[in-house]
Parts: structure tokens; C-alpha cells; sequence
């Protein structure tokens, strides 16, 4: 996983509250193999319709979303995540966030960031024609006038995004303990081992 | 060392940590992963990304079956006859390539070894007792049956346990469910999961693994104990467990993967040891009188909607809690069912006798001997017969069950999950009504719009041949 410090530059201004995962990425495109492509079905209903903000040029490539109140709820699909990610979005901000979808998006290396709803106005303004700066080191988001906000994040998630670890990396840091584990599986219960070689 | 009476669950789990960490978590070993095609194509990529291996592919077994269509597989040159779906086909080549890529036993869609996981899992002797066994798909509860800690799980956990062989797991409450007293006749494992999803709601387990205890459970087969657990996850429950005894060890003795010699001897005794202890305490306990349970049928769309056969279409009204009641009148307008119909009384178009649930060489045999000497009623229009896996087909053709059904007017197919979910070419058509053997009669599962009633072999045999829900004990004597 990509260590993020932050993210600047330009913010979708979308806005919508109560944004599910069937909104974010539908169903039909969960039969898929890989985690990349998803882009081109996330928000496939809102970017149906004429002068949407996803398709506004000023917008594209832009690495910040900006949504409404409980944005990710709905079924826990772990495509949502992959779906931003393959538009380019490392960072949603919005007043509140659906649980899993924030697990899943920390697990996928994505920030997400909760303001307050007049904050998340302000930021919403902004964004139709500047970029947006959020600092992950300080826990703040500026902008290129006055504006400094501040946000939460739990100290572990901000210590595994900073330094690009992901769930499978952490654990992996813990090699020694599971190798010592395996040490003592050889010795009390063998055979366990080589289970699928045993039909050889 | 006088220890705390421990259950077998928490003996199992103990043997597991790795580590607890200060929030409560553990880092729990796996002993055993099983790999379909459907979870794992985004696994594989994301450890083939970041360039990190598998790192026990000894204790990893790939096997294809959610997308195999069940018809022929291979022409008379043997060469592959195409998928139609091109997702299908995508996601089973997927698995075909990652699983040597990485080094992981795969067995293909043309091996006679190949079938469902769960029944090839412990067919094979990989799923053995007391092991932690994890697959991407809910009904990992099965291998339970054979005394393993089994569960379903997701694709970031499959590729944390394909990178890391472990879970971060919290210790989930025990329940345990009693059965007190012995099945009455006609009445099998499916009936009794049947009855206790009914008994406990499909809410009823959540958070807990539960462990059947009592002599029935001593009696049973080991197909039974697996059809039991397999269905734990529809009562809400993370994993259902059977204590491993002398029937297991029978069944597991010699199996390919299974400890052969000294290690045999030695696993034996370590199995014998994980018996809940007298006095452990469990969260919860369930007690249910094994006389009050029929052969049972579901009528509606939650597996929780189950009656004995001798009933009738509930009424919305007759349910206390609201929200249920407005389920109810969902699930009859799905179901096309009225309030008061006799159950014997509902006509069936398709009868579908397959699974992980029901698809072993005992549940072919119960359904083959309703069936024998008859046939399929007129308006049953179509009936298919899948075996659990190549082993389970061969071993019913060489005891002639495949003629049984042929001569009932069924299809006799190959190895799969087919019509038990709608995501291969075997579907029950919108509107239609099934006699399914298999565990989840959920809205469309079988098929956009299709009917679904759970009920055992013997009774989807019934059904077939009388062309209604249809009690097997008016059939057998
Ligand atoms: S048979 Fe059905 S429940 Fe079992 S693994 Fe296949 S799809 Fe899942």
C-alpha cells in the first residue's frame, strides 16, 4: 500500500447524503476478477445524468470526494473502496461515514476524513474552483484562503496510512511470532503439515 | 495441572493463538484453506501486487465449483467445451492459473476429485478435527461435522490467510444446542436444522458458535453431522462444531490428505482430548425435545420459515412481532402462497437434490430409496440430481443409484453448486416453484423470481414423485 502523508488538489463537490454502495459501484459489476476497472461503473447512476460533477472537466483527476452525511452505507462490499481507487480518489471527506465502508477504505488505503456539516459546506464551495490540502501529519484541511479545519483519526489507522501499512503488511511484521507458532505446531500436532501433499 | 473446564470450542481456539493483542484480538492460525473461484480472483491480485507469496501452500486446496456448468465438461476428444458466461469463464480461468502460480493444489474441473468444496474438504481427509478451517463463502460451517472450528470468510481475509496463514479474530460466544431424545422415522439431519433455525431464528446465533450436543448427534453419520453444521450460518451462528468421536475417525481413516501410521495414532488421541469438558459453561444454551421434530418443509423466503410437513401456510397475523409480520406477507406474495393452504397441498414444478448441503452418497441414497420403482409426477418439469463431488458420483453409479434416478425421470449431472444459487446455467425459472435440498430459499437465490422450499433428500424425492410438498413417511414403510 501507497504511504499517504496527504492529499491535495482538486475535490469533487458532490455532496449526497446517505450515498450507498450500490450507488458507489453496482451490483453487476461485482462479478469481476480483478480490483481495478471498477472506475468506469462507480456512480454509474449519478454520472448518467447531463452535467453531472463527475464528468466536469474542471474536475478530473481530481483525488478528493467530497459527499453528504452516512456516505458508504448499504452492503458491505469491498468493491466501493476499489471502485474509488480506480477513479484516483485517495481521500473522501463528509460529515459521517457508514462503519464498514470506512474499514474497508482504511484497509484499502483510503483517508477518509469527518468534518462538520457547515465545514464540509464551506469545503463543498471551495471546491468548484480551487484545490483543497489535507495534511495527515497535522490533521488539518486548508484551503488557499483562511480556511484551517481540523479532523479526527484513530492513531492506529494514522500511523498505518502514513507509513503505507496495510492489514496483511502489519500482520506479516508479525513473522516471528507466527513462525514460532509453527515451531510448536510441528512439534505437537505434525500432522498438520503438508496436508495437501499427504494424496501425492 | 487442574485447569478450567474448557469447551470445545474454547479448546480449539486456544490451541490457535498466536498472540492476543491489548483490544482483545487474537491472531488465530489456520490450519486449513479452501479456495473457490468466485472470492479469490481479488486475493490473488492483491498479493501478486504486492509481490508477497502464499505463504503455506500445503495448507492451501483450490477447487472450482460456484460457475461449472453441470453438464458435460469435456468433449469425447477431451478437449474443454466453452463457458458461455464470459465472467464464469473469467473468473475459472482465474483460478486455474493463480492457484500453480502460486503453488497451491489445484484440482480441475475434469479431476474425478473435483466437487463443492465443503464436501470435497473432508472427502478428501484435508478438513480434519480440531483444525481452524477458513474458505471465502459462508458455508465453510460444515467441516464443523468433523469436529473443525470452521467459518466462512471475506476476500481481504482470504488474501490475509493466503499472505499470512493466520485472522485477527475476537473469541465469539458458545452456544450450545442439545437434542434430547432420538429422531423419529422419516425424520433426518436436514429436518433437525431445519426445526432448530426455526426454533432459534435465523437471527438466533449471531455472535455465538454453537455446539450440538446429545445422542442423536452421537448416532449421526457423518454426512449428517455436516448437513447440520452446514447450516449453522443460516441461524445466524459463525460456525456450528460436533465433537470428533470414533464415527469420525471411521470416516476419516485412509482418506488421501488424512495423517496415515504413527501420525494417525497420535492425531487420534489429540482428537479424543478436545471433548467439552464436564462443567464448561457455555453463553447460551438451547434444549430441544428430538420428538417434536417432522420432516420439514420452509414456506417462505428465511430459512427461519419452516414447519413440520403436516402444516399449513401461516397467516401473517399469527406472528406476534410486527416486523415479522410484515415479512410474512412479503415472503407469501413472493411465494405465491395463501394463508391456510395444507403444505401437501402446494404443487412443485422442479425438484433440485444438491449442495453442500445435501449432496453426499447418504443423501443419494435416502432420495434413490423414495425413488426406487417410481417416477417423477407429470407436472414436474424438471428434476436434477448433483452429485457433492466426482467420488460421490462415482461411488452412487457403482451402486446403480444413477439408474434409479435416470428411471425417475431426473437428470443425473456433474459435480457443482448448480441450482443451489443462480450463478451457473442451472436455474429454477421466475415463478416457479422447487423442492430444493440445498440451504438458502433467500428472494431469487435460484433465479431471478424462482420458489424456493428447503426440505431433506427423502422429502425432495417425495415431492417428485407425488408433484406437491408431500410427506415421506405416507411413501416408505
Ligand atoms: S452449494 Fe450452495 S451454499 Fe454450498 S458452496 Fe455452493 S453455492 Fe455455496
Amino acid at each position: 500500500m501507497q504511504a499517504l502523508a496527504g492529499v491535495e488538489g482538486r475535490a469533487i463537490p458532490f455532496g449526497a447524503k446517505n450515498v450507498d454502495t450500490d450507488v458507489i459501484i453496482p451490483a453487476e459489476w461485482l462479478k469481476t476478477i480483478t480490483r481495478e476497472g471498477l472506475g468506469k461503473g462507480a456512480f454509474e447512476t449519478v454520472r448518467a445524468e447531463p452535467g453531472n460533477v463527475f464528468d466536469d472537466p474542471e474536475h478530473a483527476e481530481a483525488p478528493i470526494l467530497i459527499a453528504g452525511d452516512n456516505f458508504g452505507c448499504g452492503s458491505s462490499r469491498e468493491h466501493a473502496a476499489w471502485a474509488l481507487l480506480d477513479l484516483g480518489i485517495t481521500a473522501v471527506i463528509a460529515p459521517s461515514f457508514s462503519d464498514i465502508f470506512s474499514g474497508n477504505a482504511f484497509k484499502n488505503g483510503i483517508l477518509t476524513v469527518v468534518l462538520p456539516q457547515e465545514q464540509v459546506d464551506r469545503l463543498l464551495e471551495v471546491a468548484r474552483e480551487h484545490p483543497i490540502t489535507i495534511d495527515l501529519e497535522t490533521q488539518t484541511v486548508t484551503t488557499p484562503f483562511q480556511d484551517r479545519f481540523t479532523f479526527e483519526i484513530d492513531p492506529f489507522r494514522k500511523h498505518c496510512l502514513m507509513n503505507g501499512l496495510d492489514e496483511v503488511g502489519l500482520t506479516m511484521a508479525r513473522g516471528d511470532a507466527i513462525a514460532a507458532h509453527e515451531a510448536s505446531r510441528v512439534r505437537h500436532l505434525p500432522w498438520l503439515d503438508n496436508a495437501t501433499e499427504k494424496a501425492a | 495441572m487442574a485447569s478450567k473446564p474448557r469447551t470445545l470450542y474454547e479448546k480449539i481456539w486456544d490451541a490457535h493463538v498466536v498472540e492476543t493483542r491489548d483490544d482483545g484480538t487474537s491472531l488465530i492460525y489456520i490450519d486449513r484453506h479452501l479456495v473457490h473461484e468466485v472470492t479469490s480472483p481479488q486475493a490473488f491480485e492483491a498479493l501478486r501486487l504486492a509481490g508477497r507469496p502464499v505463504r503455506r501452500p500445503d495448507l492451501t486446496l483450490a477447487v472450482p465449483d460456484h460457475n461449472l456448468p453441470t453438464t458435460a465438461r469435456r468433449d469425447a476428444a477431451g478437449g474443454r467445451i466453452p463457458i458461455a458466461d464470459a465472467q464464469s469463464a473469467a473468473q475459472l480461468a482465474a483460478l486455474e492459473a493463480n492457484a500453480p502460480a502460486f503453488g497451491i493444489r489445484y484440482i480441475g474441473d475434469a479431476d474425478a476429485e473435483q466437487g463443492i468444496v465443503h464436501v470435497v474438504g473432508p472427502e478428501q481427509g484435508f478438513s480434519l478435527p480440531g483444525a481452524t478451517i477458513v474458505c471465502g463463502d459462508s458455508h465453510t460451517a460444515s467441516h464443523g461435522g468433523l469436529g473443525a472450528l470452521a467459518f466462512g470468510i471475506g476476500t481481504s481475509e482470504v488474501e490475509h490467510v493466503l499472505a499470512t496463514q493466520t485472522l485477527l479474530l475476537k473469541r465469539s460466544k458458545s452456544m450450545e444446542v442439545r437434542v434430547e431424545g432420538e429422531l423419529g422415522p422419516g425424520v433426518t439431519p436436514k429436518d433437525l436444522i431445519l426445526h432448530v433455525i426455526g426454533v432459534i431464528g435465523a437471527a438466533g446465533g449471531t455472535g455465538y458458535v454453537i455446539e450440538y450436543r446429545g445422542k442423536v448427534f452421537e448416532q449421526m453419520s457423518i454426512e449428517g453431522r455436516l448437513t447440520v453444521c452446514n447450516m449453522s450460518i443460516e441461524a445466524g451462528a459463525r460456525a456450528g462444531l460436533v465433537a470428533p468421536d470414533d464415527v469420525t475417525f471411521a470416516y476419516l481413516k485412509g482418506r488421501p490428505m488424512a495423517p496415515k501410521g504413527a501420525e494417525w495414532d497420535a492425531a487420534v488421541q489429540w482428537w479424543r482430548s478436545l471433548a467439552t469438558d464436564d462443567g464448561a459453561e457455555f453463553d447460551k444454551s438451547v434444549v430441544i425435545d428430538a420428538a417434536d421434530i417432522a420432516p420439514s418443509v420452509t414456506w417462505g423466503t428465511s430459512p427461519e420459515d419452516v414447519l413440520p410437513i403436516t402444516g399449513a401456510v401461516p397467516a401473517p397475523e399469527s406472528f406476534a412481532d410486527p416486523s415479522k409480520q410484515d415479512a410474512a406477507r412479503k415472503s407469501l406474495a413472493y411465494m405465491g402462497l395463501e394463508p391456510g393452504t395444507p403444505l401437501t397441498e402446494v404443487a412443485i414444478e422442479n425438484v433440485f437434490i444438491g449442495s453442500c448441503t445435501n449432496s453426499r452418497i447418504e443423501d443419494l441414497r435416502a432420495a434413490a430409496a423414495v425413488l426406487k420403482g417410481r417416477r417423477k409426477a407429470a407436472n414436474v418439469r424438471w428434476a436434477i440430481v448433483v452429485p457433492g463431488s466426482g467420488l460421490v458420483k462415482r461411488q452412487a453409479e457403482e451402486e446403480g443409484l444413477d439408474k434409479v434416478f435416470l428411471d425417475a425421470g431426473f437428470e443425473w449431472r456433474e459435480p457443482g453448486c448448480s441450482a443451489c444459487l443462480g450463478m451457473n446455467p442451472d436455474k429454477v425459472p421466475a415463478g416457479e416453484r422447487c423442492a430444493s435440498t440445498s440451504n438458502r430459499n433467500f428472494v431469487g437465490r435460484q433465479g431471478p423470481g424462482a420458489r424456493t422450499h428447503l426440505v431433506s433428500p427423502a422429502m425432495a424425492a417425495a415431492a417428485a414423485v407425488t408433484g406437491r410438498l408431500a410427506d415421506v413417511r405416507e411413501l416408505v414403510d
